[in-house]
């Protein structure tokens, strides 16, 4: 893969029926870049990102994610890429070890690098105690932790992440994002959405999507100028206006 | 370990842990199988009869004995008129009046071959031929001519009582539950793996894990073959505790191989559970899979032969029960355990199956859908 995007998308659309959900939105998203995709309730972030990641086939549009195409390449991608869904996504009933190791497991890992990720996982969100108990029983902010390392079990190039950070306390937030900074060093490519517009400051660059459409894209710095705003706060309050 | 063992591995955990499945595979075939084998027959436990003895002789009264000493009739009452007899058959509280003749020892010894009358209250059609098939069977022990006479302003049907026979043919002792209990066990494994394999895959769904599947490069078949065998192992297990359940709740006769019975029941299995997860598929939440899941199960239940036999259908339903799994393991497990049937005796059932499984697992991994 030669070019300096991970991915690359021009005129994405998807109806349903006659309702156009995500409406020809084009942007580009450079490797090891942490993309803010912001946007109201319903503004079409989760389905975008389903054609991204090949769960839903776009109506029009170009996509490349990795270098693949995701209209006609789905599986090859999958390879390459990790996704925490807004949805709640482990199994309750099984442990945080089992979880990894199902995870690990259908990804196609050796059982010996399993047994790394595990110990891994269970170090860096300080888990080791509870390693044996069910998801069920954890706090919130340690589900969506977990989820997050285990959708980066098969270590991708790219992961998305729809809402990660929803319904969590702030210093549960503040600790995801610095899991999402140390991803972004070792040079993967990070995709959120988000609905906390202090989140949005530590992007490298957000795009602000409303009702299907992508109104702006650029750095937050820029983007406070462009809309002479203190906040990202007051930008997608003027934006959404 | 390879991919597949990963998932198998972790449905079993689940199942494991899940409360519910565990009496499932062996409360519920238990419970059922003595409910229903009872219940859900159409099997006469208690004929009563009357007796008119005008011979009043030693061999008369043998007979008389005899037919008290079964344990499915009741003396009502004895009788030296026969129009009194008639008396109990108008008032319902007979079923059927034996009327023994005078000289029936005498001419029996003879050789003059005395005929004895049953009087059949024919009100209630399965009371009335299975309760003379019973005194028939007992009266053929004095190998002595029968006539057997429906009275005409009581009788409302008169149905021909080669029927008992053919029916009875491989349960000479007449036990009901000998005949139900591998109907239904059968029956109970492929309603609840059906059940179970659609409720499964459509609660992934609900809950979003299957999305987090879907975004794995895992394959579809991989995806299917993981779910189906643990299914298949759970209806294995159910339905060894309803075999041995059966055994020792009503003795059932095993008189065929076991081993081939077992063959064909993993078969059986193969081909429910691929419905089962073709349901799944066309259902986004676990209501709407049981709806469909009924929708199949009512129509099996009631086109497999459990309770009306096949060959009294009309010929188009006949037809039909060929793409009926259920009708096919009803079938094989009565021939198996009450007949002794073997492989070649059941080569059809083990075709058609074949055939039912490979369509509906072939259906179930071409329409499970890894993007909408
Ligand atoms: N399968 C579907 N069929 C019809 N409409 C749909 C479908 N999926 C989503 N939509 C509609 O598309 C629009 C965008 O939904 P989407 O879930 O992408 O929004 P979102 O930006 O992720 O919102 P949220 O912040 O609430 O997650 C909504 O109006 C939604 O109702
Ligand atoms: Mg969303």
């Amino acid at each position: 893969m030669n070019t300096p995007f991970a991915i690359e998308v021009d005129k994405l659309t998807k109806r349903f029926g006659d309702f156009i959900a995500v409406n020809a939105i084009t942007f580009k998203v450079k490797k090891g870049e942490i993309f803010g995709f912001l946007g109201a309730n319903g503004a079409g972030k989760t389905t975008a990102i389903k054609m991204l990641i090949g769960l839903s086939k776009p109506t029009e549009g170009m996509g490349k994610i990795a270098g693949f195409n995701v209209d006609t390449e789905p599986e090859k991608i999958k390879k390459n890429i990790g996704y925490m869904s807004q949805k709640f996504s482990l199994y309750d009933d099984l442990t945080v070890v089992e979880n990894i190791q199902f995870y690990g497991g259908i990804y196609g890992l050796s059982r010996k690098k399993i047994k790394e990720k595990t110990t891994e996982i269970l170090e860096e969100l300080e888990l080791t105690e509870v390693s044996k108990s069910l998801v069920i029983s954890l706090p919130l902010g340690w589900k969506q932790r977990l989820a997050f390392a285990i959708s980066m079990v098969h270590d991708p190039e790219i992961v998305f992440l729809d809402e990660p950070t929803g319904g969590v306390d702030p210093r549960v937030r503040r600790q995801f994002w610095e899991t999402i900074y140390q991803v972004a060093e070792k040079g993967r490519t990070v995709f959120v959405t988000t609905h906390y517009m202090d989140e949005a400051e530590y992007c490298d660059r957000v795009s602000i999507m409303v009702a299907g459409k992508i109104e702006a894209l650029d750095t937050p710095h820029n983007l406070k100028q462009q809309f002479e705003a203190t906040s990202m706060d007051e930008v997608f309050l003027k934006l959404a206006r | 370990m390879n991919i597949l063992a990963y998932i198998i591995q972790k449905e079993f955990i689940q199942i494991i842990r899940n409360k519910a499945i565990l009496p499932m595979m062996t409360v519920l075939p238990i419970v059922q199988l003595i409910v229903l084998s009872n219940a859900a027959s159409n099997e006469v436990k208690n004929v009563n009869v009357v007796v008119v003895d005008m011979d009043q002789s030693e061999s008369s009264r043998t007979l008389n004995h005899k037919i008290i000493a079964n344990d499915r009739i009741t003396l009502v009452a004895t009788s030296f008129n026969t129009n009194e007899a008639y008396f109990y058959l108008q008032e319902n509280t007979s079923d059927i009046v034996i009327e023994i003749p005078p000289n029936f020892e005498n001419d029996y010894i003879n050789g003059k071959q005395p005929k004895i009358q049953l009087l059949v209250n024919a009100t209630n059609g399965q009371q009335a031929i299975v309760g003379s098939g019973y005194l028939k069977a007992i009266v053929a022990s004095f190998n002595a001519k029968l006539i057997q006479k429906v009275i005409p302003d009581i009788s409302i049907s008169k149905q021909s009582n080669t029927t008992i026979s053919s029916r009875y043919w491989y349960n000479p002792e007449l036990k009901y539950t000998h005949f139900m209990a591998p109907g239904i066990l059968a029956q109970l494994t492929a309603l609840l793996t059906i059940i179970l394999s659609a409720m499964n895959v459509v609660r992934e769904r609900e809950v979003g894990t299957i999305e987090q599947i879907n975004v794995t490069p895992l394959k579809k078949w991989q995806f299917i073959l993981g779910k189906l065998i643990p299914f298949l192992c759970i209806g294995l297990v159910l339905f060894t505790v309803g075999i041995i359940a059966s055994k020792l709740i009503f003795n059932i006769p095993i008189l065929g191989n076991l081993l081939l019975l077992f063959g064909y029941t993993t078969l059986n299995i193969i081909a429910v559970l691929g419905l089962g997860l073709l349901i799944s598929n066309f259902a986004d939440t676990q209501q709407q899979a049981i709806f469909i899941a009924f929708f199949f199960i009512i129509i099996f239940v009631l086109m497999s032969g459990l309770f009306t036999p096949i060959d009294s259908m009309p010929k188009w339903a006949q037809q039909l029960t060929i793409g009926n799994p259920l009708a096919h393991f009803i079938s094989v497990s009565r021939k198996v355990l009450m007949k002794g049937s073997g492989f070649w005796n059941i080569r059809f059932e083990f075709l058609y199956t074949f055939i039912l499984a490979f369509i509906f697992n072939g259906l179930a991994v071409w329409s499970y859908k890894k993007q909408v």
